[in-house]
C-alpha cells in the first residue's frame, strides 16, 4: 500500500509494506466500527421533548461486557500486530545475513561520506572508492553497512529501502539492505543535526552489475591516475 | 492596628489591594488558575504564529512570508523547536493541568482554596519567569535554540555544533524552571485532594477530572526527576564545559535520549488524562447520563499512568539501541492501547440511552473522542517497531501526534472553556459564535493533518526547511498537499478570531446566568457564579457521587452532590 | 460585610486546616517533596551506575577519592540525624529550647560535613582531579555538589525552625525538617559507597 506513494526497492521494503498494510486494515476496520457507533449514538439519542435519559451505572457485569468485549478485540488485534511486528523486525533489523559486500557510511555536519569496497569487494584495500553524497550499489546484492558520525547525531534514511538508522557519535552501528530495483533515489538525514540539516541530500544509484562495474572502472582509473601522478 | 484609619484611607488601601492582590499577587486558586489560562492562551497565539510562519515556508519555499519576512534555515529550525516546546510546556501543561486544576480542584472537592495558597502563587510566578526566559531566548544573539524540542546532544550540548550560544542554555533553563513550577503545583494539587475534601467526599465520589489531574501530577512527578538531573548535566555541558554527553570524553549521547523519553512519553499522558477527565465531565452533563463504569475508567487511567513508564524506548527504535530491546517496547506500547481504548469505549457507552444536547461544549467533547481515535490508531503504526523504522521522523509522526495533542491541548481546552465559562465569569458565551468557531476549527484541522499523513507515508521527513534538494520527496502532488495543509491552517487561524471576540465580549456583555446554568451535579455549580474568594457561602457536605443523572422516580433529571435528599 | 469575611478566609483558608486523611497536611507535603527528590537523585545515580558498568577505567579514577574522609563524613551525618531525632522527641514533649539545642547540634554536623568536603575538593582540584578530567569526576562533583546544596538548604531551614522552636512556636516543623534531614542522610548513604568504596 505504501508503494502507491513511494517505490519499494529492497527486500526489507516489501516486508515493512506488508506489515503496514496489515496494520492499516486491522485498525482501519475497527476504527470505522468505533466511529460508526459513536456517531450512531449521537444521532439516535438526540434530545427529544419528553424523553428522559436512562439510568445505567455500567457497574454490573451484564452492562460491563459492552466495554469488555471490544476490549478483548483490542487485545486480540494487539497480539496479531505484535507478532507481525516482531517477525518483520527480526528479519529487517535483528538478523543480519552474510553480506556480499560491506560499505562504510560516515555522517558529519553536513555531508555523507561513502566508502565503497571497490572491485575486490573488500573494504580497507587500496582500491576502495570514496565518494561524497553519492552512493552506488549493485542490484540484487546483499550489503552490510557500518554507520558512524563525526560530530552530532544524524540519521541515515533511504525511503525507498524503508531504511532508517541513527548515526551516533562514538559508535559504529551495523545494518544491511538488499536492493531489488535499479534507479536513482534520495538519501536524507532524518535527525535534526543543526543549521544545514536540510542540506544533507545524497543520491542513491542502484545499478545493474554491468553498470556498476563500469562506474567502478571509471573511478578506479581516476584513482590510479591520481595516485600514479603523485608517485 | 493602633491608629484608627479614616474612611478615606481605607478605600485607598482597599483599591490598591484590589488591583495588585486580587489580580497579580493573589493567592486565590481561581485567580491563579485564570492567570495560567490567560498566559497559556497568549503563548498559544505565539506558538500558532510560529506554525503559520514555517508552514508558509514549506508551502511556498523561499518567498516572503506576510507579517514575517524571509525564513532562513536557522530561523526555521528555531521556529519548529520553539513551536513544539511552547505548545507542550507553555500551553498544554499550564492550561490543562495548572489552569483548570487550580480553578476546579478546590471547587469540585468542596473547599475554599488550595492547602498551600502561597506555594501556589510561587508556582505561577516561577512559571511566568520561565515563559519570559523562553521569549528572551528567541531574540538573543545567535537566535533561538534550533535543535528540536528533544534537544539531543551533542548538538544541544555545544555551541560549536548548534551555533546558538545563548539560545540553547536559555531554552534549557526555561524548561527546567517550568518543571520546578509544575512540581510545586503537582504537590499542592495532590495534597489538597488528599486532605482538604469536603465531608462526605469519599474517594469514589471525587469527580473523575479531579482524579485525572491528580494521577497526571503524580505521573509528572515520578517521570520528570531523572530529566531534571539530565538537564543539570546538559546545562553544565553547555555552560561550564563538562562532557557528560560527549562520546570522545567517555560520555554518552544516548543517555540523554533515555532520560528525555523516560519523561517525554509519560508527559503525553500527563496532559491526556486531564483532557479525558474534562471530556468525561461534559458528556455526562450534556447526555444527562451517569458515567459508564466510573471505577473502570479510574482503573484504566491508573493503568495508563503506570504503563506509560515502560514505553519510552519506542522513540528510539532506530537510535542504535539493542535490537532485542525493541520487541519489549513494542509489546508495552501496544499494551497501552488497551486501557486507553477501554476508557474511550466507556465514554461512548456513556452516550447510550442518553438525552444528548449538542451545545458547544458537548460538540467539543464529542470531537475530542472522534479525533483522538484517529490519533490512537495511527499510533499503532509507530508503536510497531518494524513500521516505525520507515515512519520515524516523517510527517506521519507529526500528523499522528497532532491528532493526539490537538484534541488534548486545543479541543479539550475549548470544551472546558465553553463549559466552565459561566462559572468563571457569571455569564454565558454566545452559542452561535461558539458553533461557528467549532466548525471553523474542526474542519480545517482535519485538512491540515490528513495531508500530512500522506506526505509522511510518502517519505517526507520532518524538520526539513526546504525540499528543493530532494527531487523524489518533492513531487508536485506532495507540494500541493503541503499547500493544502498550509491554507487550511490559515483558515483555522482566522476562525480563532471568532473565539477571541466571543470570549472577551461574553466576559463583559454575555447573558448573565445563575449558579447552575447546565443543571450539573458537581460541587462547583453550587457556588455562586463567579465564586467569591472563599468559594461557597456555606461549606458543602457531599451525599452522593457526581454523576447521578436521570435517576428514576425523581422529578429532576439531576441530583447535585451537595443536596441532602 | 462580606469583605471582612473575605479577608478572614484569605488569611486562614479552611483548606489549610482540614485533614481528611488524618495525616497532617505539612507532613504529607514533605513526603511528596522527598518523593520527587528521590527520582531526581535516582536519575542521577542510575545514570552513573549504567555508565560506570560501561567504563571499567572509572575504578582507577575512583581510587583517588578519599575513603577515610568519606567514611568520617558518613559518621558525622548519621550522628547529626540522631540529633534531629532527639530534637523531634523534645518537640513532642513541647520542650522548644531543648529541641532548638539539638537542632543546633544537627546544624553543627552539617557544618563539619561541609568543611571536610571543602578540604577534600580543594585537595582533589589541586591535584588535577577537576570536573573536566573525566566523566567520572563530572559525576562526582555534580552528585556531591547537588547533595551539598541540599545540606546547605537544610541547615538554613533548620536554623529558622530552631529559632522558632526556641520561642516555642511551630514545634511541628521540627519533625518536618528532621524527615528532610534523614532524606539528605539517606542520599549520602548511596553516594558514599558508589564514589568512595567501589574502586
Amino acid at each position: 500500500m505504501l508503494e502507491w506513494l513511494i517505490p519499494a526497492a529492497s527486500t526489507s521494503a516489501d516486508e515493512i509494506d506488508w506489515l503496514f498494510t496489515l496494520i492499516f486494515w486491522t485498525v482501519g476496520f475497527w476504527f470505522l466500527v468505533a466511529q460508526g457507533i459513536l456517531f450512531g449514538f449521537i444521532v439516535k439519542f438526540r434530545r427529544r421533548p419528553g424523553v428522559r435519559s436512562q439510568y445505567i451505572a455500567g457497574e454490573s457485569k451484564d452492562e460491563k461486557r459492552w466495554i469488555s468485549w471490544p476490549h478483548y478485540v483490542v487485545i486480540a488485534c494487539d497480539v496479531v500486530l505484535i507478532a507481525g511486528a516482531i517477525a518483520v523486525w527480526r528479519d529487517v533489523k535483528q538478523v543480519i545475513p552474510t553480506p556480499d559486500e560491506t560499505i562504510r557510511v560516515i555522517a558529519q555536519q553536513w555531508a555523507w561520506t561513502f566508502v565503497h569496497p571497490g572491485p575486490d569487494r573488500r573494504l580497507d584495500t587500496p582500491d576502495d572508492v570514496v565518494t561524497v553524497n553519492e552512493l552506488h550499489v549493485r542490484n540484487d546484492t546483499t550489503y552490510a553497512f557500518e554507520l558512524s558520525s563525526l560530530d552530532v547525531v544524524h540519521s541515515f534514511s533511504i525511503p525507498v529501502f524503508r531504511l532508517k538508522q541513527d548515526a551516533v557519535p562514538g559508535r559504529v552501528i551495523t545494518g544491511w539492505f538488499r536492493p531489488t530495483k535499479t534507479g536513482t533515489f534520495d538519501i536524507a538525514c532524518a535527525e535534526m543535526c543543526g543549521l544545514g540539516h536540510a542540506l544533507m541530500p545524497a543520491v542513491l544509484h542502484i545499478e545493474s552489475p554491468e553498470a556498476h562495474a563500469a562506474w567502478l572502472g571509471d573511478r578506479t582509473t581516476v584513482a590510479a591516475a591520481t595516485s600514479g601522478s603523485r608517485s | 492596628m493602633s491608629m484608627p484609619a479614616t474612611a478615606h484611607e481605607v478605600t485607598a488601601v482597599h483599591a490598591l489591594e484590589s488591583v495588585w492582590s486580587r489580580y497579580v499577587f493573589s493567592t486565590d486558586h481561581k485567580v491563579i488558575g485564570l492567570q495560567y489560562l490567560f498566559t497559556g492562551m497568549a503563548m498559544a497565539l505565539l506558538g500558532g504564529f510560529m506554525a503559520y510562519v514555517f508552514r508558509m515556508q514549506l508551502a511556498f519555499p523561499d518567498q516572503v512570508v506576510p507579517l514575517y519576512g524571509l525564513v532562513t534555515a536557522r530561523e526555521y529550525n528555531a521556529l519548529v523547536t520553539n513551536h513544539g516546546s511552547i505548545m507542550i510546556f507553555w500551553v498544554a501543561m499550564p492550561v490543562l493541568i495548572a489552569g483548570f486544576g487550580n480553578f476546579l480542584i478546590p471547587l469540585m472537592i468542596g473547599c475554599d482554596d488550595m492547602v498551600f495558597p502561597r506555594l501556589n502563587r510561587l508556582s505561577y510566578q516561577i512559571f511566568f519567569v520561565s515563559a519570559v526566559i523562553i521569549l528572551i531566548s528567541l531574540v538573543v544573539p545567535g537566535g533561538g535554540f534550533g535543535g528540536a524540542w528533544t534537544a539531543y546532544p551533542p548538538l544541544s550540548a555545544s555551541a560549536q555544533y548548534n551555533h546558538t550560544p545563548w539560545g540553547a542554555p536559555l531554552w534549557l533553563l526555561a524548561v527546567a524552571l517550568e518543571f520546578v513550577a509544575f512540581l510545586l503545583g503537582g504537590i499542592n494539587f495532590t495534597v489538597t485532594v488528599m486532605n482538604a475534601r469536603a465531608p462526605g467526599m469519599t474517594a469514589m465520589r471525587i469527580p473523575i477530572v479531579v482524579w485525572m489531574i491528580v494521577i497526571a501530577s503524580l505521573v509528572f512527578m515520578a517521570s520528570v526527576g531523572p530529566l531534571v538531573a539530565g538537564a543539570v548535566m546538559l546545562l553544565l555541558d553547555q555552560t561550564v564545559g563538562t562532557r557528560f554527553y560527549d562520546p570522545t570524553a567517555g560520555g554518552d549521547p544516548l543517555l540523554w535520549q533515555h532520560l528525555f523519553w523516560f519523561f517525554g512519553h509519560p508527559e503525553v499522558y500527563v496532559v491526556l488524562l486531564p483532557a479525558t477527565g474534562i471530556v468525561a465531565e461534559i458528556i455526562t452533563v450534556f447526555a444527562r447520563k451517569k458515567l459508564f463504569a466510573y471505577k473502570t475508567i479510574l482503573g484504566t487511567s491508573i493503568a495508563t499512568g503506570i504503563i506509560s513508564f515502560f514505553v519510552w524506548a519506542h522513540h528510539q527504535f532506530v537510535a542504535g539501541i539493542d535490537p532485542r530491546m525493541a520487541h519489549l517496547f513494542t509489546i508495552t506500547t501496544l499494551l497501552i492501547s488497551i486501557p486507553i481504548a477501554e476508557m474511550l469505549f466507556a465514554f461512548i457507552a456513556t452516550l447510550y440511552g442518553g438525552s444528548i444536547e449538542l451545545a458547544t461544549p458537548m460538540l467539543w467533547a464529542l470531537a475530542f473522542i472522534a479525533e483522538f481515535l484517529i490519533g490512537g490508531v495511527t499510533g499503532i503504526f509507530l508503536g510497531a517497531n518494524a513500521t516505525d523504522i520507515y515512519l520515524h521522523d516523517t510527517y506521519f509522526v507529526v500528523a499522528h501526534f497532532h491528532y493526539t495533542f490537538f484534541p488534548i491541548g486545543i479541543i479539550a481546552t475549548f470544551a472546558a472553556v465553553t463549559y466552565w465559562f459561566p462559572k468563571m465569569f457569571g455569564r454565558r458565551m454566545n452559542e452561535t459564535l461558539g458553533k461557528l468557531h467549532f466548525w471553523g476549527t474542526i474542519i480545517p484541522f482535519n485538512l491540515i493533518f490528513i495531508p500530512l499523513f500522506l506526505t509522511g507515508a510518502a517519505g517526507q521527513h520532518r524538520r526539513i526547511y526546504s525540499y528543493e534538494n530532494f527531487p523524489q520527496l518533492s513531487t508536485p502532488w506532495l507540494n500541493q498537499l503541503a499547500v493544502l495543509a498550509t491554507l487550511a491552517l490559515i483558515v483555522m487561524f482566522v476562525f480563532q478570531a471568532v473565539f477571541l471576540v466571543n470570549f472577551f465580549w461574553s466576559m463583559r456583555r454575555g447573558e448573565k446566568v445563575g449558579a447552575n446554568p447546565w443543571n450539573a451535579n458537581t460541587l462547583e455549580w453550587s457556588a455562586p457564579s463567579p465564586p467569591p474568594h472563599g468559594n461557597f457561602a456555606a461549606m458543602p457536605t457531599v451525599y452522593r457521587g457526581p454523576y447521578e443523572y436521570g435517576v428514576p422516580d425523581r422529578e429532576l433529571d439531576y441530583w447535585p452532590q451537595h443536596v441532602a435528599s | 460585610m462580606s469583605d471582612a469575611a473575605d479577608v478572614h478566609t484569605a488569611h486562614v483558608p479552611l483548606a489549610t486546616r482540614r485533614s481528611t486523611t488524618g495525616i497532617p497536611t505539612a507532613r504529607l507535603a514533605v513526603w511528596w517533596v522527598l518523593a520527587s527528590e528521590i527520582v531526581i537523585f535516582g536519575g542521577l545515580i542510575g545514570s552513573y551506575v549504567m555508565l560506570r558498568l560501561h567504563h571499567p577505567h572509572w575504578a582507577e579514577e575512583a581510587a583517588h577519592t578519599n575513603t577515610i574522609a568519606g567514611a568520617f563524613n558518613t559518621f558525622v551525618l548519621l550522628t547529626s540525624s540522631l540529633a534531629a531525632v532527639l530534637a523531634h522527641q523534645a518537640a513532642e514533649a513541647r520542650d522548644g529550647r531543648r529541641a532548638a539545642r539539638f537542632l543546633g547540634g544537627t546544624i553543627l554536623g552539617g557544618l563539619v560535613f561541609l568543611v571536610v568536603k571543602g578540604f577534600e575538593w580543594s585537595h582533589e582540584i589541586a591535584h588535577g582531579f577537576t570536573i573536566f578530567r573525566d566523566v567520572f569526576w563530572s559525576y562526582y562533583y555534580v552528585a556531591c555538589g547537588l547533595h551539598g546544596l541540599h545540606v546547605i538548604a537544610g541547615m538554613i531551614i533548620m536554623a529558622i525552625v530552631a529559632a522558632d522552636a526556641r520561642r516555642g512556636r511551630n514545634l511541628h516543623r521540627v519533625e518536618l525538617i528532621g524527615i528532610y534531614w534523614h532524606f539528605v542522610d539517606a542520599v549520602w548513604i548511596f553516594l558514599f559507597p558508589l564514589f568512595y568504596i567501589a574502586k
